[in-house]
């Protein structure tokens, strides 16, 4: 999904139209409000393996996700915006995951973050431990490739991440939708 | 003890063993049926002295299992190996945790993992794995995962 090129020319949803004394601007809603959650996404705490090393690096003084709105990783669910899935996920953590995915607020978000993540990676031939995929428990939004991703193409997915919920609909809407048809 | 002191000590206490001194550590190769008896004895001993299992493991040569221990003598820093070859239809070996305490968790982890039946183990249940897993053992070469997505 290739959302880039569409909102690198709109910092903020909306037109202004000068008059004297100032300016007024006019936006719809839906899009102020996307603007402002893809701005504010706090991480949970949760990392199960070495992705999570690089998830912490990404956290740190080099790379700051914090500039982008990633703030701070809050070690509550009930403060998370989004989860990184930072690891091989196995058949025992996987009720805890979903437990942690239920608790969040809604909107919630979900990054899987390298190749255990995604498929279950070098366990994916005949474990009895290891899911095969993390969107096997709860639904992901990005996929990052890599073992594990550099913080560079973890940054890249959650800027990725920011532009699909700007370009797109709420989670409310897409269930709104969904019952519709 | 040196490896070569170790040998000929080890011989000594029990001549049906066969060594082999290739790697660091003195490798012994010994029947299931004389293990326990010559567990104790190396625990036992004075001037052996092993009191510490620092690894209790098993290999699946798809012919037949090995059961591998790894003895250390916080004493004497000497260390051995020994090792006990087991059918792979019917494992099963004397269970070592009234010599070493610390075998009876180790002794459950290989129950679970390659099927070897520990003769006289006061609590022999899954570890790790959920209820039910009795019968798969997943580090047996033959395993297969039953949601298996890829055949090699």
């Amino acid at each position: 999904m290739d959302v880039k090129s569409e909102i690198e020319k709109q910092p903020f949803p909306g037109e202004v139209h000068q008059t004297a004394g100032g300016g007024i601007l006019t936006s719809k809603l839906d899009d102020v409000i996307n603007w402002a959650r893809s701005n504010s996404l706090w991480p949970l705490v949760f990392g199960t393996s070495c992705c999570a090393i690089e998830m912490m690096s990404t956290a740190s003084a080099k790379y700051d996700f914090s500039r982008f709105g990633f703030e701070v990783t809050r070690a509550t669910p009930r403060q998370a915006d989004l989860i990184i899935i930072a690891g091989t996920i196995v058949n025992k953590m996987a009720p805890v995951l979903k437990r942690l995915y239920d608790q969040m607020a809604d909107p919630k978000y979900v990054i899987a973050m390298g190749a255990c993540a995604i498929s279950g990676g070098p366990f994916f031939y005949n474990t009895y431990s290891v899911v095969k995929g993390a969107d096997h428990v709860i639904p992901v939004d990005v996929y990052i490739p890599g073992c594990p991703p550099r913080p560079e193409a973890l940054l890249h997915a959650m800027i990725t991440l920011q532009q699909k919920i700007k370009n797109g609909l709420t989670r409310e809407q897409i269930r709104s939708e969904a019952t519709k048809t | 003890m040196t490896n070569e002191e170790l040998k000929s000590e080890l011989l000594q206490i029990q001549p049906v063993i066969t060594v082999d001194e290739t790697g660091e550590w003195l490798n012994v190769n010994i029947e299931s049926k004389d293990w326990p008896s010559f567990a104790k004895q190396l625990h036992d001993k004075e001037n052996l002295f092993f009191n510490y299992l620092f690894c209790l493991t098993c290999v699946d040569w798809k012919t037949h299992l090995t059961m591998v221990y790894h003895l250390s003598s916080l004493r004497f820093h000497h260390n051995i190996v020994v090792k006990s070859k087991l059918e792979r239809n019917n494992a099963e070996i004397e269970t070592v945790c009234n010599l070493w305490k610390t075998a009876e968790f180790h002794e459950r982890e290989v129950y679970e993992m390659f099927g070897v039946n520990f003769i006289n183990h006061p609590d022999l249940r899954l570890l790790i794995l959920p209820d039910g897993w009795e019968g798969k053992n997943p580090l047996r070469k033959d395993y297969e995962d039953s949601i298996n997505m890829i055949k090699l």
